[in-house]
Protein backbone atom coordinates (compact mmCIF):
# COMPACT_ATOMS: atom_id res chain seq x y z
CA UNK A 1 0.00 0.00 0.00
CA UNK A 2 2.75 2.29 0.81
CA UNK A 3 4.57 1.68 -2.55
CA UNK A 4 1.53 1.66 -4.91
CA UNK A 5 3.29 2.60 -7.54
CA UNK A 6 -0.18 4.27 -9.52
CA UNK A 7 0.31 7.00 -6.74
CA UNK A 8 3.31 7.53 -7.40
CA UNK A 9 3.23 8.64 -10.79
CA UNK A 10 -0.04 10.38 -10.65
CA UNK A 11 1.82 12.23 -7.41
CA UNK A 12 4.85 12.98 -10.42
CA UNK A 13 2.11 13.91 -13.22
CA UNK A 14 0.63 16.50 -10.99
CA UNK A 15 3.45 17.83 -9.67
CA UNK A 16 4.84 18.21 -13.55
CA UNK A 17 1.81 19.81 -14.41
CA UNK A 18 1.99 22.48 -11.87
CA UNK A 19 5.84 23.29 -12.33
CA UNK A 20 5.05 23.24 -15.99
CA UNK A 21 2.00 26.43 -15.40
CA UNK A 22 4.72 28.14 -13.25
CA UNK A 23 7.62 27.91 -15.08
CA UNK A 24 4.96 28.87 -18.40
CA UNK A 25 5.56 32.51 -18.47
CA UNK A 26 9.09 32.55 -18.42
CA UNK A 27 8.87 29.80 -21.34
CA UNK A 28 6.89 32.07 -23.22
CA UNK A 29 9.24 35.18 -21.88
CA UNK A 30 12.10 33.07 -23.68
CA UNK A 31 10.34 32.24 -26.99
CA UNK A 32 9.52 35.76 -27.48
CA UNK A 33 12.94 37.57 -27.37
CA UNK A 34 13.62 35.08 -30.77
CA UNK A 35 10.49 35.36 -32.74
CA UNK A 36 9.78 37.96 -34.85
CA UNK A 37 7.47 40.94 -34.29
CA UNK A 38 4.77 39.43 -36.42
CA UNK A 39 5.11 36.09 -35.08
CA UNK A 40 4.78 37.19 -31.57
CA UNK A 41 1.13 36.68 -31.26
CA UNK A 42 0.81 34.70 -34.34
CA UNK A 43 2.21 31.51 -32.28
CA UNK A 44 2.05 30.83 -28.95
CA UNK A 45 5.10 29.31 -28.25
CA UNK A 46 7.33 28.96 -31.39
CA UNK A 47 7.00 29.20 -35.02
CA UNK A 48 7.28 25.21 -35.70
CA UNK A 49 6.61 25.17 -39.35
CA UNK A 50 9.11 28.19 -39.74
CA UNK A 51 11.96 27.93 -37.36
CA UNK A 52 14.16 29.28 -40.08
CA UNK A 53 12.16 32.64 -39.03
CA UNK A 54 13.60 32.78 -35.43
CA UNK A 55 16.05 35.39 -34.89
CA UNK A 56 18.34 37.16 -32.18
CA UNK A 57 17.17 40.74 -33.74
CA UNK A 58 15.38 41.86 -30.25
CA UNK A 59 18.69 41.83 -28.69
CA UNK A 60 20.87 43.12 -31.23
CA UNK A 61 18.43 46.26 -31.20
CA UNK A 62 18.34 46.12 -27.60
CA UNK A 63 21.75 47.20 -27.52
CA UNK A 64 22.04 49.14 -30.45
CA UNK A 65 19.16 51.29 -29.85
CA UNK A 66 19.07 51.69 -26.11
CA UNK A 67 22.03 52.09 -23.47
CA UNK A 68 20.99 48.43 -22.18
CA UNK A 69 24.35 47.77 -21.94
CA UNK A 70 25.21 50.59 -19.84
CA UNK A 71 22.22 50.02 -17.17
CA UNK A 72 23.32 46.63 -17.44
CA UNK A 73 26.66 47.45 -16.08
CA UNK A 74 24.77 50.09 -13.62
CA UNK A 75 22.94 47.75 -12.24
CA UNK A 76 25.94 44.74 -11.62
CA UNK A 77 27.11 47.65 -9.82
CA UNK A 78 25.03 48.80 -7.83
CA UNK A 79 24.04 45.54 -6.44
CA UNK A 80 27.83 44.32 -6.14
CA UNK A 81 28.91 47.85 -4.15
CA UNK A 82 25.62 47.28 -1.85
CA UNK A 83 25.73 43.45 -1.25
CA UNK A 84 29.85 43.86 0.19
CA UNK A 85 28.99 46.60 2.26
CA UNK A 86 26.02 45.48 3.83
CA UNK A 87 27.32 42.35 4.77
CA UNK A 88 30.75 43.67 6.05
CA UNK A 89 28.47 46.28 8.17
CA UNK A 90 25.82 44.23 9.13
CA UNK A 91 28.48 41.20 10.39
CA UNK A 92 30.92 43.77 12.17
CA UNK A 93 27.87 45.03 13.92
CA UNK A 94 26.25 41.73 14.70
CA UNK A 95 29.78 40.56 15.96
CA UNK A 96 30.06 43.42 18.27
CA UNK A 97 26.18 42.88 19.91
CA UNK A 98 26.64 39.04 19.60
CA UNK A 99 30.18 38.96 21.65
CA UNK A 100 30.50 42.56 23.37
CA UNK A 101 29.46 44.44 26.44
CA UNK A 102 29.25 48.02 26.17
CA UNK A 103 27.73 51.12 26.84
CA UNK A 104 24.48 51.76 25.26
CA UNK A 105 24.02 48.47 24.16
CA UNK A 106 20.37 47.63 25.40
CA UNK A 107 18.86 51.01 24.24
CA UNK A 108 20.22 51.00 20.52
CA UNK A 109 19.33 47.38 20.44
CA UNK A 110 15.66 48.53 20.85
CA UNK A 111 15.83 51.29 19.32
CA UNK A 112 16.62 49.18 15.89
CA UNK A 113 14.35 46.60 16.29
CA UNK A 114 11.45 49.30 17.06
CA UNK A 115 12.29 50.14 13.72
CA UNK A 116 11.97 46.65 11.85
CA UNK A 117 8.37 46.61 11.23
CA UNK A 118 8.33 50.30 9.92
CA UNK A 119 6.81 50.21 6.66
CA UNK A 120 10.60 51.72 4.43
CA UNK A 121 7.63 54.16 2.37
CA UNK A 122 7.42 56.33 5.13
CA UNK A 123 10.84 57.72 4.65
CA UNK A 124 10.80 58.48 0.92
CA UNK A 125 9.51 61.89 1.61
CA UNK A 126 11.86 63.11 4.04
CA UNK A 127 15.13 61.07 2.65
CA UNK A 128 14.48 62.50 -0.56
CA UNK A 129 14.46 65.78 0.92
CA UNK A 130 17.86 65.12 2.17
CA UNK A 131 19.43 63.39 -0.13
CA UNK A 132 18.98 67.36 -1.80
CA UNK A 133 20.24 69.01 0.98
CA UNK A 134 23.60 66.68 0.08
CA UNK A 135 23.34 67.20 -3.59
CA UNK A 136 22.81 63.85 -3.88
CA UNK A 137 19.95 63.42 -6.63
CA UNK A 138 21.50 61.50 -9.37
CA UNK A 139 24.50 59.88 -7.28
CA UNK A 140 24.95 56.49 -6.63
CA UNK A 141 25.89 57.72 -3.05
CA UNK A 142 22.08 58.23 -2.73
CA UNK A 143 21.29 54.80 -2.92
CA UNK A 144 24.33 53.30 -1.79
CA UNK A 145 25.14 55.30 1.63
CA UNK A 146 21.32 54.79 2.91
CA UNK A 147 20.92 51.52 1.26
CA UNK A 148 24.00 50.15 3.65
CA UNK A 149 21.85 50.33 6.64
CA UNK A 150 20.15 46.57 7.14
CA UNK A 151 18.93 46.36 10.31
CA UNK A 152 17.86 42.66 9.35
CA UNK A 153 20.79 42.13 8.98
CA UNK A 154 22.62 43.23 11.58
CA UNK A 155 20.32 41.19 13.76
CA UNK A 156 20.69 37.94 11.48
CA UNK A 157 24.39 37.89 12.16
CA UNK A 158 23.83 38.53 16.14
CA UNK A 159 21.70 35.88 16.59
CA UNK A 160 24.20 33.63 14.43
CA UNK A 161 26.94 34.81 15.51
CA UNK A 162 25.99 34.06 19.51
CA UNK A 163 24.53 30.71 18.88
CA UNK A 164 27.52 29.16 16.70
CA UNK A 165 30.64 31.37 17.50
CA UNK A 166 31.97 29.62 20.75
CA UNK A 167 33.69 32.24 23.29
CA UNK A 168 36.37 29.58 23.97
CA UNK A 169 37.29 30.16 19.77
CA UNK A 170 37.58 33.82 20.47
CA UNK A 171 39.14 33.30 23.68
CA UNK A 172 41.92 30.99 22.26
CA UNK A 173 42.28 33.50 19.32
CA UNK A 174 43.14 36.37 21.90
CA UNK A 175 45.78 34.34 23.42
CA UNK A 176 47.51 33.90 20.33
CA UNK A 177 47.71 37.50 19.25
CA UNK A 178 44.71 38.07 17.41
CA UNK A 179 43.90 41.76 17.43
CA UNK A 180 39.45 41.72 17.83
CA UNK A 181 39.83 43.18 13.71
CA UNK A 182 41.06 39.99 12.65
CA UNK A 183 39.20 37.84 15.39
CA UNK A 184 36.30 39.07 12.92
CA UNK A 185 37.78 38.65 9.50
CA UNK A 186 39.33 35.13 10.41
CA UNK A 187 37.36 33.69 13.01
CA UNK A 188 33.79 34.77 12.67
CA UNK A 189 33.60 35.39 9.36
CA UNK A 190 34.43 31.82 8.70
CA UNK A 191 32.16 30.76 11.47
CA UNK A 192 29.27 32.17 9.80
CA UNK A 193 30.35 31.53 6.27
CA UNK A 194 26.58 29.73 5.29
CA UNK A 195 24.28 32.52 6.61
CA UNK A 196 26.82 34.96 5.41
CA UNK A 197 26.09 33.04 1.66
CA UNK A 198 22.58 33.11 2.05
CA UNK A 199 22.72 36.63 3.17
CA UNK A 200 24.48 37.97 0.14
CA UNK A 201 22.24 36.30 -2.57
CA UNK A 202 18.87 37.78 -0.79
CA UNK A 203 20.78 41.41 -0.30
CA UNK A 204 21.87 40.63 -3.96
CA UNK A 205 18.30 39.96 -5.21
CA UNK A 206 16.91 42.83 -3.46
CA UNK A 207 19.10 45.87 -4.90
CA UNK A 208 19.48 43.82 -8.25
CA UNK A 209 15.81 43.93 -8.38
CA UNK A 210 15.05 47.42 -6.07
CA UNK A 211 12.67 50.05 -8.18
CA UNK A 212 10.79 52.46 -6.19
CA UNK A 213 14.11 54.58 -4.32
CA UNK A 214 16.59 54.27 -6.83
CA UNK A 215 13.47 55.73 -9.47
CA UNK A 216 12.88 59.01 -7.28
CA UNK A 217 17.18 59.37 -6.54
CA UNK A 218 18.34 58.48 -10.16
CA UNK A 219 16.76 60.96 -12.77
CA UNK A 220 19.31 60.95 -15.73
CA UNK A 221 19.32 58.61 -18.06
CA UNK A 222 22.99 57.57 -17.88
CA UNK A 223 22.60 56.58 -14.50
CA UNK A 224 19.90 54.45 -14.90
CA UNK A 225 18.95 50.74 -13.75
CA UNK A 226 17.49 48.06 -15.31
CA UNK A 227 14.65 47.76 -13.55
CA UNK A 228 14.26 51.68 -13.95
CA UNK A 229 15.04 51.61 -17.79
CA UNK A 230 12.82 48.61 -18.29
CA UNK A 231 9.43 50.72 -16.24
CA UNK A 232 10.59 53.64 -18.63
CA UNK A 233 10.45 51.37 -21.79
CA UNK A 234 6.91 49.92 -21.63
CA UNK A 235 5.60 53.60 -21.32
CA UNK A 236 7.29 54.43 -24.34
CA UNK A 237 5.00 54.98 -27.63
CA UNK A 238 8.15 53.09 -29.78
CA UNK A 239 7.95 49.44 -27.76
CA UNK A 240 3.96 49.54 -27.98
CA UNK A 241 4.27 47.71 -31.41
CA UNK A 242 7.93 46.19 -30.15
CA UNK A 243 7.25 43.88 -28.01
CA UNK A 244 9.59 41.62 -28.32
CA UNK A 245 12.76 44.11 -27.87
CA UNK A 246 11.21 44.73 -24.58
CA UNK A 247 11.30 41.18 -24.16
CA UNK A 248 14.72 40.63 -24.89
CA UNK A 249 15.44 43.64 -21.96
CA UNK A 250 13.02 41.55 -19.47
CA UNK A 251 15.21 38.59 -19.88
CA UNK A 252 18.47 39.91 -19.81
CA UNK A 253 17.28 41.29 -16.42
CA UNK A 254 16.19 38.30 -14.85
CA UNK A 255 18.49 35.99 -16.20
CA UNK A 256 21.91 36.96 -14.18
CA UNK A 257 20.03 36.67 -10.86
CA UNK A 258 18.00 33.46 -11.98
CA UNK A 259 21.41 31.28 -12.80
CA UNK A 260 23.23 32.70 -10.10
CA UNK A 261 20.22 31.44 -7.90
CA UNK A 262 20.35 28.23 -9.78
CA UNK A 263 23.36 27.36 -9.19
CA UNK A 264 23.51 28.06 -5.37
CA UNK A 265 19.87 27.15 -4.45
CA UNK A 266 21.08 24.33 -1.79
CA UNK A 267 22.76 27.14 0.28
CA UNK A 268 20.48 29.99 -0.25
CA UNK A 269 17.38 27.93 0.61
CA UNK A 270 19.00 26.49 3.79
CA UNK A 271 19.94 29.88 4.99
CA UNK A 272 16.17 30.92 3.96
CA UNK A 273 14.11 28.69 5.59
CA UNK A 274 16.48 28.32 9.02
CA UNK A 275 15.48 31.77 10.41
CA UNK A 276 12.28 31.05 9.70
CA UNK A 277 11.60 27.72 11.55
CA UNK A 278 13.76 28.55 14.85
CA UNK A 279 11.99 32.16 15.11
CA UNK B 1 54.40 48.27 28.84
CA UNK B 2 52.99 50.68 26.30
CA UNK B 3 51.87 47.69 23.90
CA UNK B 4 50.14 46.04 26.87
CA UNK B 5 47.81 49.37 27.04
CA UNK B 6 47.20 49.51 23.45
CA UNK B 7 46.59 45.99 23.19
CA UNK B 8 43.69 46.26 25.96
CA UNK B 9 43.08 49.43 24.57
CA UNK B 10 42.06 47.81 21.58
CA UNK B 11 39.93 45.08 22.87
CA UNK B 12 37.92 47.91 24.85
CA UNK B 13 37.55 50.07 22.43
CA UNK B 14 37.04 47.20 19.57
CA UNK B 15 32.75 46.99 20.09
CA UNK B 16 32.32 50.55 19.76
CA UNK B 17 34.29 51.19 16.55
CA UNK B 18 32.52 47.91 15.06
CA UNK B 19 29.33 49.31 15.60
CA UNK B 20 30.04 53.24 14.68
CA UNK B 21 29.46 52.82 10.90
CA UNK B 22 26.21 51.15 11.73
CA UNK B 23 25.43 53.63 14.29
CA UNK B 24 26.35 56.41 12.45
CA UNK B 25 24.22 56.08 9.11
CA UNK B 26 21.74 54.56 11.32
CA UNK B 27 21.02 57.80 12.81
CA UNK B 28 21.35 60.01 9.61
CA UNK B 29 19.56 57.67 7.22
CA UNK B 30 16.96 55.97 9.36
CA UNK B 31 16.20 57.95 12.57
CA UNK B 32 16.68 61.29 11.81
CA UNK B 33 14.55 60.79 8.86
CA UNK B 34 11.38 59.13 10.81
CA UNK B 35 11.74 62.23 12.48
CA UNK B 36 11.82 64.90 10.01
CA UNK B 37 8.75 63.04 8.37
CA UNK B 38 6.63 63.27 11.22
CA UNK B 39 7.13 67.61 10.99
CA UNK B 40 7.57 67.16 7.58
CA UNK B 41 3.73 65.68 7.20
CA UNK B 42 2.82 69.14 9.11
CA UNK B 43 3.74 71.08 6.17
CA UNK B 44 2.24 71.99 3.21
CA UNK B 45 5.10 72.02 0.09
CA UNK B 46 5.89 72.06 -3.60
CA UNK B 47 9.13 70.57 -4.11
CA UNK B 48 11.84 70.37 -1.56
CA UNK B 49 12.45 74.10 -0.82
CA UNK B 50 8.88 75.59 -0.16
CA UNK B 51 6.92 74.58 2.33
CA UNK B 52 4.58 76.41 4.46
CA UNK B 53 3.19 74.95 8.63
CA UNK B 54 -0.23 73.73 8.09
CA UNK B 55 -0.11 71.77 11.55
CA UNK B 56 -2.78 68.64 11.44
CA UNK B 57 -4.49 69.93 8.31
CA UNK B 58 -2.89 67.61 6.28
CA UNK B 59 -3.95 64.26 8.23
CA UNK B 60 -7.95 66.59 8.61
CA UNK B 61 -7.57 66.21 4.92
CA UNK B 62 -6.71 62.82 4.67
CA UNK B 63 -9.47 61.45 6.72
CA UNK B 64 -11.95 63.28 4.27
CA UNK B 65 -9.69 62.72 0.91
CA UNK B 66 -11.76 59.82 -1.14
CA UNK B 67 -8.48 59.21 -3.26
CA UNK B 68 -6.96 58.21 0.05
CA UNK B 69 -9.43 56.05 1.27
CA UNK B 70 -10.47 54.68 -2.21
CA UNK B 71 -6.64 53.42 -2.38
CA UNK B 72 -6.78 51.87 1.24
CA UNK B 73 -9.90 50.01 -0.05
CA UNK B 74 -8.04 48.72 -3.45
CA UNK B 75 -5.38 47.74 -1.42
CA UNK B 76 -7.04 45.55 1.68
CA UNK B 77 -9.52 44.29 -1.24
CA UNK B 78 -5.77 43.10 -2.68
CA UNK B 79 -4.15 41.80 0.79
CA UNK B 80 -7.08 39.77 1.61
CA UNK B 81 -7.59 38.01 -1.89
CA UNK B 82 -3.85 37.45 -1.80
CA UNK B 83 -3.74 35.82 1.52
CA UNK B 84 -7.11 34.27 0.90
CA UNK B 85 -5.24 32.19 -2.61
CA UNK B 86 -1.54 32.09 -1.64
CA UNK B 87 -1.88 30.50 1.80
CA UNK B 88 -3.28 27.72 0.91
CA UNK B 89 -1.89 27.17 -2.41
CA UNK B 90 1.71 27.35 -1.02
CA UNK B 91 0.74 25.03 1.79
CA UNK B 92 -0.48 22.80 -0.42
CA UNK B 93 2.65 22.74 -3.01
CA UNK B 94 4.53 21.92 0.07
CA UNK B 95 2.31 18.96 1.24
CA UNK B 96 2.60 17.19 -2.02
CA UNK B 97 6.18 18.26 -2.00
CA UNK B 98 7.12 16.99 1.33
CA UNK B 99 5.51 13.23 0.35
CA UNK B 100 8.17 11.19 0.56
CA UNK B 101 7.85 9.70 -2.55
CA UNK B 102 8.42 12.52 -4.21
CA UNK B 103 11.53 12.05 -6.58
CA UNK B 104 13.64 15.47 -8.27
CA UNK B 105 12.35 17.70 -5.19
CA UNK B 106 15.15 19.38 -5.54
CA UNK B 107 14.13 20.46 -8.84
CA UNK B 108 10.47 20.96 -8.71
CA UNK B 109 11.22 23.21 -5.47
CA UNK B 110 13.54 24.99 -7.66
CA UNK B 111 10.55 25.17 -10.43
CA UNK B 112 8.08 26.78 -7.93
CA UNK B 113 10.49 28.87 -6.27
CA UNK B 114 11.95 30.69 -9.27
CA UNK B 115 9.46 32.56 -10.36
CA UNK B 116 9.71 35.36 -6.74
CA UNK B 117 13.68 35.58 -8.34
CA UNK B 118 11.94 38.11 -10.73
CA UNK B 119 11.71 41.52 -9.27
CA UNK B 120 8.22 42.69 -9.75
CA UNK B 121 9.01 45.28 -12.22
CA UNK B 122 10.25 42.57 -14.69
CA UNK B 123 7.16 40.55 -13.35
CA UNK B 124 5.25 43.05 -14.39
CA UNK B 125 6.28 44.11 -17.68
CA UNK B 126 6.66 40.47 -18.79
CA UNK B 127 2.67 40.43 -17.40
CA UNK B 128 1.94 43.27 -19.62
CA UNK B 129 2.25 41.44 -22.63
CA UNK B 130 0.54 38.23 -21.54
CA UNK B 131 -2.40 39.83 -19.93
CA UNK B 132 -2.68 41.58 -23.67
CA UNK B 133 -6.32 41.59 -24.37
CA UNK B 134 -6.49 40.92 -28.68
CA UNK B 135 -3.39 38.10 -28.65
CA UNK B 136 -1.62 37.60 -24.77
CA UNK B 137 -0.88 34.56 -24.10
CA UNK B 138 -2.89 34.35 -20.92
CA UNK B 139 -6.23 34.26 -23.21
CA UNK B 140 -4.84 32.03 -26.02
CA UNK B 141 -4.82 29.36 -23.16
CA UNK B 142 -8.26 30.02 -21.60
CA UNK B 143 -9.68 29.99 -25.76
CA UNK B 144 -7.87 27.03 -26.16
CA UNK B 145 -9.66 25.52 -22.86
CA UNK B 146 -12.98 26.39 -23.40
CA UNK B 147 -12.85 26.50 -27.12
CA UNK B 148 -13.43 29.60 -28.74
CA UNK B 149 -11.29 32.46 -28.91
CA UNK B 150 -11.70 35.17 -26.30
CA UNK B 151 -10.48 38.42 -25.80
CA UNK B 152 -10.92 39.45 -22.03
CA UNK B 153 -9.60 42.96 -21.71
CA UNK B 154 -7.64 42.29 -18.53
CA UNK B 155 -5.56 45.41 -18.35
CA UNK B 156 -8.44 47.61 -19.81
CA UNK B 157 -11.10 46.89 -17.81
CA UNK B 158 -11.53 48.65 -13.85
CA UNK B 159 -12.80 45.56 -13.21
CA UNK B 160 -10.07 43.41 -14.11
CA UNK B 161 -7.55 45.26 -13.10
CA UNK B 162 -6.91 44.58 -9.56
CA UNK B 163 -7.06 40.88 -11.07
CA UNK B 164 -4.82 41.04 -13.19
CA UNK B 165 -2.49 42.46 -10.52
CA UNK B 166 -3.40 39.64 -7.81
CA UNK B 167 -2.22 37.16 -11.55
CA UNK B 168 1.10 38.36 -11.29
CA UNK B 169 1.46 38.57 -7.55
CA UNK B 170 0.49 35.20 -6.54
CA UNK B 171 2.86 33.85 -9.78
CA UNK B 172 5.17 35.60 -7.68
CA UNK B 173 4.50 34.90 -4.43
CA UNK B 174 3.58 31.31 -4.19
CA UNK B 175 6.56 29.43 -4.78
CA UNK B 176 7.90 32.15 -2.02
CA UNK B 177 5.35 31.12 0.33
CA UNK B 178 5.90 27.12 -0.30
CA UNK B 179 9.67 27.10 0.55
CA UNK B 180 8.73 28.34 4.13
CA UNK B 181 5.73 25.77 4.59
CA UNK B 182 7.81 23.08 2.90
CA UNK B 183 10.57 23.80 5.85
CA UNK B 184 7.79 23.87 8.58
CA UNK B 185 6.83 20.43 7.26
CA UNK B 186 10.14 18.67 7.78
CA UNK B 187 10.60 20.25 10.92
CA UNK B 188 7.15 18.63 12.21
CA UNK B 189 7.92 15.61 14.28
CA UNK B 190 7.20 12.63 12.04
CA UNK B 191 6.44 10.04 15.42
CA UNK B 192 3.03 12.08 15.83
CA UNK B 193 2.02 11.17 12.51
CA UNK B 194 2.70 7.71 13.53
CA UNK B 195 0.60 8.09 16.75
CA UNK B 196 -2.28 10.02 14.72
CA UNK B 197 -2.62 6.52 12.48
CA UNK B 198 -2.87 4.15 15.29
CA UNK B 199 -5.14 5.90 17.07
CA UNK B 200 -7.12 5.32 13.54
CA UNK B 201 -7.02 9.10 12.35
CA UNK B 202 -7.62 9.46 8.62
CA UNK B 203 -4.98 11.20 5.98
CA UNK B 204 -7.40 14.57 6.76
CA UNK B 205 -7.75 14.85 10.28
CA UNK B 206 -3.66 13.85 10.26
CA UNK B 207 -3.33 17.43 8.84
CA UNK B 208 -6.07 19.24 10.66
CA UNK B 209 -4.31 17.59 14.21
CA UNK B 210 -0.69 17.19 13.40
CA UNK B 211 0.51 19.36 10.43
CA UNK B 212 -1.28 22.30 11.36
CA UNK B 213 -0.50 22.56 14.65
CA UNK B 214 2.73 21.83 13.86
CA UNK B 215 3.82 24.35 11.71
CA UNK B 216 1.73 27.44 13.54
CA UNK B 217 4.48 29.44 13.68
CA UNK B 218 5.28 29.59 10.52
CA UNK B 219 1.61 29.87 9.47
CA UNK B 220 1.08 32.95 11.28
CA UNK B 221 4.32 34.68 10.58
CA UNK B 222 3.58 33.94 6.77
CA UNK B 223 0.15 35.63 7.29
CA UNK B 224 1.83 38.70 8.94
CA UNK B 225 4.51 38.91 6.54
CA UNK B 226 2.11 38.32 3.72
CA UNK B 227 -0.15 40.76 4.58
CA UNK B 228 2.34 43.90 5.31
CA UNK B 229 3.94 42.80 2.38
CA UNK B 230 0.35 43.38 0.01
CA UNK B 231 0.00 46.24 1.74
CA UNK B 232 3.07 47.67 0.54
CA UNK B 233 2.00 46.76 -3.13
CA UNK B 234 3.49 49.53 -5.32
CA UNK B 235 5.66 47.87 -8.50
CA UNK B 236 3.70 45.61 -9.99
CA UNK B 237 -0.08 47.63 -10.78
CA UNK B 238 2.66 51.20 -10.97
CA UNK B 239 4.33 49.75 -13.87
CA UNK B 240 1.28 47.19 -15.37
CA UNK B 241 -0.71 50.47 -16.01
CA UNK B 242 2.47 52.85 -16.06
CA UNK B 243 -0.17 54.52 -13.12
CA UNK B 244 -3.64 54.03 -10.74
CA UNK B 245 -4.88 52.45 -14.21
CA UNK B 246 -8.40 52.68 -16.19
CA UNK B 247 -10.45 54.21 -13.76
CA UNK B 248 -7.49 54.48 -10.64
CA UNK B 249 -8.67 51.30 -10.24
CA UNK B 250 -5.32 49.93 -9.18
CA UNK B 251 -4.18 52.71 -7.20
CA UNK B 252 -2.46 51.61 -3.78
CA UNK B 253 -1.88 53.72 -0.81
CA UNK B 254 2.35 53.41 -1.68
CA UNK B 255 1.10 54.36 -5.68
CA UNK B 256 -0.90 57.59 -3.70
CA UNK B 257 2.10 58.20 -1.66
CA UNK B 258 4.22 58.57 -4.46
CA UNK B 259 2.16 60.69 -6.59
CA UNK B 260 1.30 63.29 -4.39
CA UNK B 261 4.58 63.45 -2.86
CA UNK B 262 7.03 63.12 -6.44
CA UNK B 263 4.28 63.91 -9.15
CA UNK B 264 2.34 66.88 -7.58
CA UNK B 265 5.77 67.22 -5.47
CA UNK B 266 3.60 67.90 -2.15
CA UNK B 267 6.27 66.01 0.18
CA UNK B 268 4.08 67.05 3.23
CA UNK B 269 1.12 65.05 2.18
CA UNK B 270 2.85 62.04 1.15
CA UNK B 271 4.82 62.31 4.69
CA UNK B 272 1.06 62.37 6.40
CA UNK B 273 0.00 59.01 4.24
CA UNK B 274 3.27 57.25 4.91
CA UNK B 275 1.90 57.52 8.61
CA UNK B 276 -1.22 56.68 8.29
CA UNK B 277 0.54 53.41 6.56
CA UNK B 278 2.18 53.12 9.89
CA UNK B 279 -0.92 53.32 11.71
CA UNK B 280 -2.75 50.68 9.49
CA UNK B 281 0.26 47.99 9.28
CA UNK B 282 0.65 48.22 13.57
CA UNK B 283 -2.84 47.84 13.74
CA UNK B 284 -3.01 45.01 11.41
CA UNK B 285 -0.02 43.31 13.07
CA UNK B 286 -1.45 43.88 17.07
CA UNK B 287 -5.19 42.58 15.71
CA UNK B 288 -3.32 39.13 14.27
CA UNK B 289 -1.22 39.02 16.89
CA UNK B 290 -4.42 39.17 19.38
CA UNK B 291 -6.27 36.97 17.13
CA UNK B 292 -3.57 33.88 17.07
CA UNK B 293 -3.08 34.34 20.68
CA UNK B 294 -6.76 33.92 21.08
CA UNK B 295 -6.58 30.98 19.41
CA UNK B 296 -4.07 29.66 21.57
CA UNK B 297 -5.63 30.07 24.65
CA UNK B 298 -8.64 27.91 22.93
CA UNK B 299 -6.54 24.84 21.91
Amino acid sequence: MKTNPAATVSLHVVLVFLAGVSLMPLLWLVCATVKRGDDLFAYALLPWDHLDRLTLNNFRELFARESFGRWLLNSLFLASTHTVVVVMLSSLGGFALAKYRFRGKKPLMLMMLGTMLLPSQVLLPSSYELMNQFGWINSYLAVLVPGAVSVFGLFLFRQTIATTVPDDLLAAGRVDGCSEFRLWWDVVLPVVRPMTGAFTLMSFLAAWNSFLWPQIVLQDEGKYTLPIALANMVGLPEYQAEYGVLMAGTLVSIAPVVLLFAILQKEFIAGLSSGAVKG
Amino acid sequence: MTRERLWSFQHRAAPYVFVSPFVVLFCVFLLYPLARSLVLSMYKTAGPENEKFVGLANYAFLLTDPLFWWSVLNTSLFTVAFLVIQIPVSLGLAVLLNNRRVRFRGAFRFAFFSTHLVGPVFVAVLFSILLNARQGFLNQVIGAVVGTPVQINWLGSPYLAMTAVLLAALWLGIGWGMIYFLAALQAVDLELYDAASVDGAGRWQQFVHVTLPGIRPVLVFMILIGSIGAFQLFELPYVLFNGPGPAQSALTIVMYLFATGFEAGDLGYAAAIGWLLVLILFGLALLQLKLFKAGRDDA
